[in-house]
């Protein structure tokens, strides 16, 4: 039972990292209706400008994440406006082929620059100590990052639920013709969609950075992929639904690996994902629509 | 025999140009004049035109976005290599238990994930690819991660040359048959099509299950050429060197297909000792196609002889 509860910790905190990446790929989906493919290496290039900031300029580890959270921000706006934005009347699969396009060019743009090795997050960044509670040990690692991963949900609440921004956002991705008609600039809610959810993903970069003590190129991949299959188990679109979903996914592969085959890890996050398209497509928190099946 | 005879004759320009292709290749492979550097560029331009044209079957004439294309390709090299390096038998049987073994790998996962529309099927298609690739590493019988190593070369150039020839005549005629107009309207319009009477299930699982076929084929000539297979070059992103291809040369144009997999193939070459900008090209090629030209280079069209007679302003 006890190494149960520990297993759940470590899930946690994993799923706190998934439920960020899933928050911006939900809100990017919600808005134009495009998976963005490229979101898993939004959150890598997050977690090397946090990577530089540590050990380039010897930043403190909040001050690094705020900065790669910026960077992350802007970056997304650009990739809004440079490849997403010309596509936004054309077929949906176009805009899907493109998001793959940015995220091969993400990838291989940094291997280009970086090198393909990965770098070794600096210890003393982050000391991390074990806390030793009822028999459990808990690591103030994991307590860092789902402390900080709520707090931001809790300010993207916030944001998406008491501010004219946010209203905007919800506006837009219920009826844009209408949300036009209503006088809100289409194109500057999207980019600030955009920018809230890379700046999330470079939040989660940073975490994972942490959490597993290594960054290199192609570091979002698999991540990104996961919190894509969590935005979708929650119901891609649906905000709270995505941070459900991402403590699940972390929840799964933390069992699956503590009990079965660490190697079925990857297998299993694919595996509900099927069923979850095959069984509910609109995802557990989704009204059905009846439009995707 | 009438209609044979006739197209025979029909034929004869291309059945010669092609012959005279085969044996110059052939002449030179034998006498050692093309060296090993450029028998691997041709073995991986054939490689490639079928997988381009079979994925072109699927995503391009059947409008179905799938992104798993290398799952298939992988479930035909493993299937081939088990038949002739672990049981002995035949190239042949190795090449046949390839493509069924990956037609059935189709089939299975056609079926469901077939009423799945769009952005949604392409997800399931990668998700289900990337779980044959897991399932493959925990496989002792095939040594898990490691893969395969010291498979016997049988991928002689006629096979190649043979197998990639028949793999483009029997997508073109079955492009060009009824079952090709049912295919190309499921992808026009789907609930059109519907109405017409076609079974519009039953055209897309046609379509991704031959387009598996191929795929499977082209992953038996791969590993009986280059000796080693593991999991992992099998992963979603030899999918996505698949799709690059096929959305370069033209969303619905077998030609455009072969055009671009042979220029992406000599691309690949060419950058060899510099793979991240290999890679870069690859991005961007995606990105601006969609964006200046979402048709592709060839859009719908085909290369024919009536468009070579067009250029040289001869009269048809």
């Amino acid at each position: 039972m006890l190494e149960f509860i520990q297993q759940m910790v470590n899930g946690l905190s994993l799923g706190a990292i998934y439920a960020l990446i899933a928050l911006g790929y939900t809100m990017v989906y919600g808005i134009i209706k495009l998976i963005n493919f490229a979101h898993g290496d939004i959150m890598m290039v997050g977690a090397f400008v946090g990577f530089f900031s540590l050990t380039l300029f010897g930043a403190n580890i909040i001050v690094a994440m705020l900065v790669a959270m910026l960077v992350c921000a802007v970056l997304g706006v650009v990739i809004e406006k440079i490849a997403y934005r010309p596509l936004r009347n054309s077929t949906r699969i176009a805009a899907l082929i493109t998001a793959i396009g940015v995220s091969l060019f993400l990838e291989y743009i940094t291997i280009f620059i970086l090198g393909p090795t990965q770098k070794v997050f600096p210890a003393s960044a982050f000391v991390v100590k074990a806390y030793d509670i009822a028999g459990l040990s808990i690591l103030n690692k994991d307590v860092f990052v789902i402390v900080l991963a709520v707090v931001l949900m809790l300010i993207l609440q916030y944001i998406i639920k008491r501010t004219k921004t946010g209203k905007a956002m919800r506006a837009v991705s219920l009826d844009q013709e209408a949300a036009v008609l209503m006088g809100i600039s289409v194109d500057k809610t999207i980019s600030i969609t955009f920018a809230i959810g890379s700046a999330l993903a470079a939040a989660a970069g940073v975490m994972y950075g942490i959490y597993y003590s290594t960054v290199n190129p192609l570091m979002g991949i698999v991540p990104g992929l996961k919190a894509f299959v969590a935005a979708v188990l929650g119901g891609i679109g649906i905000v709270p639904g995505a941070m459900v979903g991402g403590f699940v996914m972390g929840l799964l592969e933390t069992i699956v690996s503590g009990y079965g085959n660490s190697l079925y890890r990857d297998a299993v996050a694919f595996g509900v994902l099927i069923l979850i398209l095959l069984i509910k497509p609109t995802g557990l928190f989704g009204k059905d629509s009846g439009d995707k099946v | 025999m009438q209609t044979l005879k006739e197209n025979w004759g029909k034929y004869l320009v291309e059945v010669v140009i092609l012959a005279a292709l085969f044996t110059l290749v052939q002449y030179g492979i034998t006498t050692r004049l093309l060296n090993q550097y450029y028998e691997i560029t041709l073995t991986s331009m054939c490689i490639n035109i079928i997988l381009s044209v079979s994925l072109s079957l699927i995503n391009g004439f059947t409008g179905q976005l799938s992104l798993g294309h290398a799952g298939f390709m992988a479930v035909g090299a493993y299937a081939s290599v088990i038949m002739t390096n672990m049981l002995g038998y035949p190239f042949v049987l190795g090449l046949l238990a390839a493509c069924l073994v990956a037609g059935l790998a189709g089939f299975i996962i056609g079926v469901p994930t077939l009423r799945l529309k769009g952005d949604y099927l392409a997800i399931a298609t990668l998700a289900f690819g990337e779980i044959i690739r897991v399932i493959l590493m925990n496989i002792d019988y095939v040594n898990g991660p490691a893969g395969i190593l010291g498979i016997t070369k049988m991928t002689t150039w006629g096979w190649l040359f043979g197998l990639t020839l028949l793999t483009i005549v029997v997508i073109v005629n079955l492009i060009n048959s009824s079952y090709g107009r049912a295919i190309i309207s499921v992808r026009e319009d789907e609930v059109a099509a519907e109405l017409m009477g076609i079974n519009t299930t039953k055209y897309k699982v046609l379509a991704f299950v031959i387009g598996a076929m191929f795929a499977g084929l082209a992953g038996a000539l791969y590993a009986h050429f280059f000796y080693i297979i593991k999991p992992e070059t099998f992963n979603f992103l030899k999918s996505f060197d698949i799709l690059v291809m096929v959305v370069l040369g033209g969303l619905g144009s077998t030609t455009g297909a072969i055009i671009a997999a042979i220029f992406i193939t000599v691309l690949t070459a060419a950058l060899q000792s510099f793979p991240a900008i290999r890679m870069i090209l690859y991005a961007l090629i995606l990105i601006i196609v969609m964006i200046y030209r979402p048709q592709g280079l060839m859009g719908n069209k085909e290369l024919s002889r009536q468009t070579f007679s067009r250029i040289w302003g001869g009269r048809k």
